[in-house]
């Protein structure tokens, strides 16, 4: 592989951190390179330094970081001498050569388009800076250059999104303008720093696909950062490996999934959840940490039996009719009048069997949230009912208030997504999962000592963390402990908002692991939102798939992913990206505009402005798809 | 945009109604008046009081009328520029504040330019410096100077002013301009008097602002856009001017609408210590004697300097941030 000269070669980097307790070594001893034209990718977890490795080449380490050896060697292809590669580790801070290569010569994009944007100036504005930084402008030339590349990065309308602020844009269009920025210099080498982490899988592709385009039409290299494995398959030609600051193991795509060599790559790629796992197979996660459920058990075993005496195992536990929410529409313009109310929930129907997972699938925006907090009374429906039976009768959940309405809060918890925000950083642990003992009244202060101290051990943690605070904690043990609070009060059915989206791939094996123990033992009914197939697949038994607010497709797990009926289901699977080089994302054929947009589905799928036209229509095997009600299922099933 | 300034402007209406009415009953509540306290004071001295002049006092400004009719005058007088009759002096309330409201807005103004010129370069060198000796330093006489009252600060300065200068800093003007039309003599007495007013009232309010700058400014540098800005190459300095400064801007502004009415309040204990000639003093005098039109009137038009100045406020914030003009306050 000598043919190709690299453009950036790291030697036995050391990057160390300046704390209060001494000096701590985060990178030791790395070095890989970039060849000229190619991708490279960094893998890693949380806190492995990857995302330091990237911060050391553009020399935007934190203040308390810094260098203590090795090289980091650009080689600059546009060099007019041909001269010696620049050791940008030697380049003092924020001086004016590492500010010519920033920008200039090496561009950078960040996993949170949002915040990566300046909120008050214009994305043309922030895009020109650049350019007007590193190139003589002419005046009149600025604006027509940006609005080129805005076009090159697909906005359909440059002239107008140049005078666009960040906020106006959706994700996808953000991290557009970001690339916009970190290209209109047309920089030799690209870092990209998880820069589709935060997006929903159908624009990661399209994001993803435009990297590809982009690095052909400008001939740059791009360094990768990112812990999905995934992408990785997709994307890159060589993939450097990295744990604890130190390379695991490096070479090319094909060697690295064909052939992994060192154990913590292998762990990792089993620690993934895929769409061809047998059914009973479990995750391995990377440090598996089992709880003790025994003495969770018996409280909960006497609910079960009182139970099952009464209930008939047919009647769902949860059933959601006809569900509607909408919230009031923005008004447009400056005298405009307010737009139409915008549709959150739209007539949506599903059950949950008792003991059943029922996944919840959909983009950011499609309402999924909205349903959870719907059945959990957090927001206020417009229309339909909510029906949950536990075995002692139906009851009409949004018609409930008063003492009825209080006892009801028991049979429906919660696990929400950022295990960061939803532990309250003033209170301990005991006080955190005994909280809802407490409102509710539920034994002697001693006995909900004890019933907490259970708990901890039923989700894993230790019974002696219970007086410290959420910030010792890490983000998979946090999220335990969000699992045990939710688990306090012996509830029916938990509501799982996203639960894993927010941790590490070998965390998220934990956790999606426990949360499987627990529904086998414990007998617990769940409805599970997430917008990763690959993890829904793993966990749910019947998978519902939501797109603008409506179910548009139902159906058991394998059913849905062999034979999937509706365009956007489709169109969803198919931008999911394999950790396997065999099963390669077919950049062609992703659905490039919305996928969401019901325009480019099937015309049988598209309601033509009445949504009443559209009706659930049953395919057999509990696979039911919502389309025109005049079309022969024939046509659907094709 | 046009709709949210016509509700804004709306919305000012019924609340300037509101003040207006609390400060009257507020006034009205207390059960003597300026007159019988005029009486009690005179008989107390032993002399006789001119019940005519005071029967003819009350009745021109409708004492004998229910609070509710009297109000409405006031109000009514209020709404034509009539700020009513201070008994006190004996003169129309207009003319007893008449040149002090000059010189407070002059002192005022001066101070908060003294504030500012000194706080933010203070403020963000701190923030860019964080945990330097130098941060530590100008953060600590920040505080000091916020600890420290103003009148106390004011009555150090005069002492130490006598007694190793034999100067007396008090007043606004050397004394015989006091009641003199403007001249230049004029003039330059009050800008050398005004400084030492300015560097007394300003101490605090620059301990202050040295603070909320600091930790604004802290708080958008951590921010991602400005590793945005670095990763493009732009000079630091430029990056901190254009990005996280102008977004620390926004408490900045929105600090205005608090600024209007300290303007013509002054500091009234400093003002009074030093015997500078501004509205403070006057005020609390006004409230003291229960000269109601002069304290009442005073009081509305403080009212509406902060309405006014919490207006400007969001109309410029809504100006300088997209975020307020596109999306949540124009709606």
């Amino acid at each position: 592989m000598s043919e190709t000269p690299d453009i950036l070669r790291v030697n036995q980097l050391r990057i160390s951190f300046q704390l209060q307790r001494g000096a701590l070594d985060v990178v030791r001893g790395v070095s890989f390179r970039v060849p000229l034209g190619k991708t490279v990718a960094l893998v890693g977890e949380s806190g492995s330094g990857k995302t330091v490795i990237s911060q050391a080449i553009m020399g935007l380490l934190p203040k308390a970081g810094s260098i203590s050896g090795g090289q980091i060697l650009f080689d600059d292809p546009l060099k007019v001498d041909g001269g010696e590669p620049v050791d940008i580790a030697r380049l003092p801070r924020d001086g004016r050569e590492i500010r010519h290569l920033r920008g200039g010569r090496i561009g950078m994009i960040f996993q949170e388009p949002m915040s990566s944007l300046s909120p008050v100036h214009t994305i043309g504005n922030q895009i020109e800076e650049a350019l007007r930084l590193h190139r003589p402008i002419k005046a009149g030339e600025g604006r027509s250059i940006t609005e080129a590349m805005l076009e090159m990065v697909g906005f359909k309308n440059p002239h107008r999104a140049y005078r666009q602020y960040a906020f106006e844009l959706s994700g996808g269009l953000r991290q557009r303008a970001m690339l916009a920025m970190a290209l209109i210099c047309h920089p030799a080498l690209l870092i990209a720093d998880e820069p589709t982490t935060a997006l929903d899988v159908t624009i990661q592709a399209q994001v993803l696909n435009l990297m590809r385009s982009l690095q052909s039409d400008l001939g740059m290299s791009i360094l990768l950062i990112t812990h999905d494995l995934g992408v990785v398959a997709n994307m890159a030609d060589e993939v450097v490996v990295i744990y604890h600051g130190e390379i695991m193991e490096a070479g090319s795509a094909n060697d690295i999934f064909r052939h992994p060599q060192h154990p913590y790559l292998k762990a990792l790629l089993a620690a993934l959840p895929h769409f061809d796992m047998k059914p009973g197979e479990r995750l391995t996660a990377l440090r598996d940490t089992s709880g003790d459920l025994a003495p969770v058990m018996t409280s909960r075993r006497q609910t079960l039996a009182e139970q099952t005496s009464t209930a008939q195992p047919s009647t769902p536990i949860l059933a959601v009719n006809n569900l509607r929410k909408t919230y009031p529409g923005k008004r447009s313009g400056i005298l405009g009048k307010r737009a139409e109310r915008v549709v959150a929930v739209s007539d949506v129907s599903f059950e949950i069997k008792r003991g059943e997972c029922l996944g919840l699938v959909g983009e950011s925006g499609s309402g999924k949230t909205s349903i959870g907090k719907l059945i959990m009374r957090a927001i206020k429906a417009d229309s339909g009912s909510v029906v949950f039976n536990n075995g002692s009768g139906p009851v009409d959940v949004l018609a409930l208030h008063g003492p009825a309405g209080r006892r009801f809060r028991t049979a429906i918890q919660m696990i929400f997504q950022d295990p960061v925000s939803s532990l309250s950083p003033r209170m301990t642990v005991l006080n955190i999962i005994r909280e809802p003992l407490e409102i509710h009244n539920q034994g002697s202060p001693s006995e909900q000592t004890a019933r907490v101290a259970d708990l901890m051990s039923a989700v894993g943690l230790d019974r002696r963390f219970l007086n410290r605070y959420p910030h010792s904690f890490s983000g998979g043990q946090r999220q335990r402990i969000g699992i045990a609070r939710a688990l306090a009060l012996d509830p029916e059915l938990i509501i799982c908002d996203e639960p894993v989206s927010a941790l590490d791939v070998s965390v998220q094996a934990q956790v999606l692991n426990l949360l499987k123990d627990l529904q086998r033992e414990l007998g617990l009914t769940y409805l599970f939102i997430s917008h990763n197939l690959a993890v829904v697949d793993y966990i749910a038994q019947r998978i519902a798939v939501l797109a603008n607010g409506r179910i548009v497709e139902i159906a058991p797990r394998g059913v849905l992913f062999r034979s999937p009926a509706h365009s956007y289901t489709q169109a969803l699977l198919k931008a999911v990206p394999f950790p396997d080089l065999d099963h390669p994302l077919d950049f062609t054929s992703v659905a490039l505009r919305g996928a969401s947009n019901p325009k480019n589905w099937a015309p049988q799928f598209q309601d033509e402005g009445d949504p009443a036209s559209l009706t659930p229509i049953d395919l057999g095997q509990g696979h039911i798809v919502l389309a025109r009600a005049t079309i022969d299922r024939k046509e659907l099933v094709a | 945009m046009l709709r949210y300034l016509i509700r804004r402007f709306m919305i000012m209406i019924p609340t300037l109604f509101f003040t207006s009415a609390i400060i009257f009953t507020v006034i009205n509540l207390s059960p003597t008046d300026y007159f019988s306290n005029y009486v009690a004071e005179l008989q107390a001295q032993g002399e006789k009081a001119d019940m005519s002049r005071v029967e003819f006092l009350k009745r021109e400004y409708g004492f004998d009328k229910p609070p509710v009719e009297r109000y409405f005058l006031w109000v009514g007088g209020l709404l034509h520029g009539d700020y009513g009759y201070s008994f006190e002096y004996q003169l129309p309330v207009k003319d007893v504040v008449g040149d002090r409201l000059y010189l407070t807005i002059l002192v005022s103004f001066s101070t908060i330019l003294f504030t500012w010129l000194i706080a933010f370069p203070i403020g963000i060198y701190s923030a860019t410096h964080q945990y330097s000796w130098a941060d530590y330093g100008l953060t600590t006489l920040g505080l000091l100077g916020l600890a420290i009252p103003h009148f106390l600060l004011a009555l150090l300065f005069m002492y130490f002013a006598n007694v190793w200068f034999g100067l007396s800093i008090g007043g606004l003007m050397d004394p015989q301009y006091l009641n003199a039309s403007m001249s230049w003599g004029k003039v330059r007495s009050v800008l050398a008097h005004v400084w030492i007013p300015v560097l007394i009232i300003g101490t605090a309010g620059t301990g202050a602002m040295i603070r909320t700058v600091r930790a604004n400014l802290l708080e958008e540098l951590q921010k991602q856009y400005v590793t945005t800005a670095r990763a493009k190459g732009l000079h630091p300095f430029r990056i901190l001017i254009k990005y996280p400064l102008r977004l620390a801007m926004n408490f900045f502004i929105s600090d205005i609408g608090s600024i209007l009415p300290s303007v013509v309040s002054g500091a009234e204990l400093v003002a009074i210590v030093l015997s500078l000639q501004t509205t403070g003093p006057l005020l609390i005098h006004a409230l003291q004697t229960q000269d109601m039109y002069l304290a009442g009137s005073f009081l509305m038009f403080l009212a509406t300097l902060t309405i006014v100045g919490v207006l400007i406020s969001d109309i410029a914030l809504a100006f300088l941030d997209p975020r307020i003009r596109l999306q949540g306050g124009a709606r």
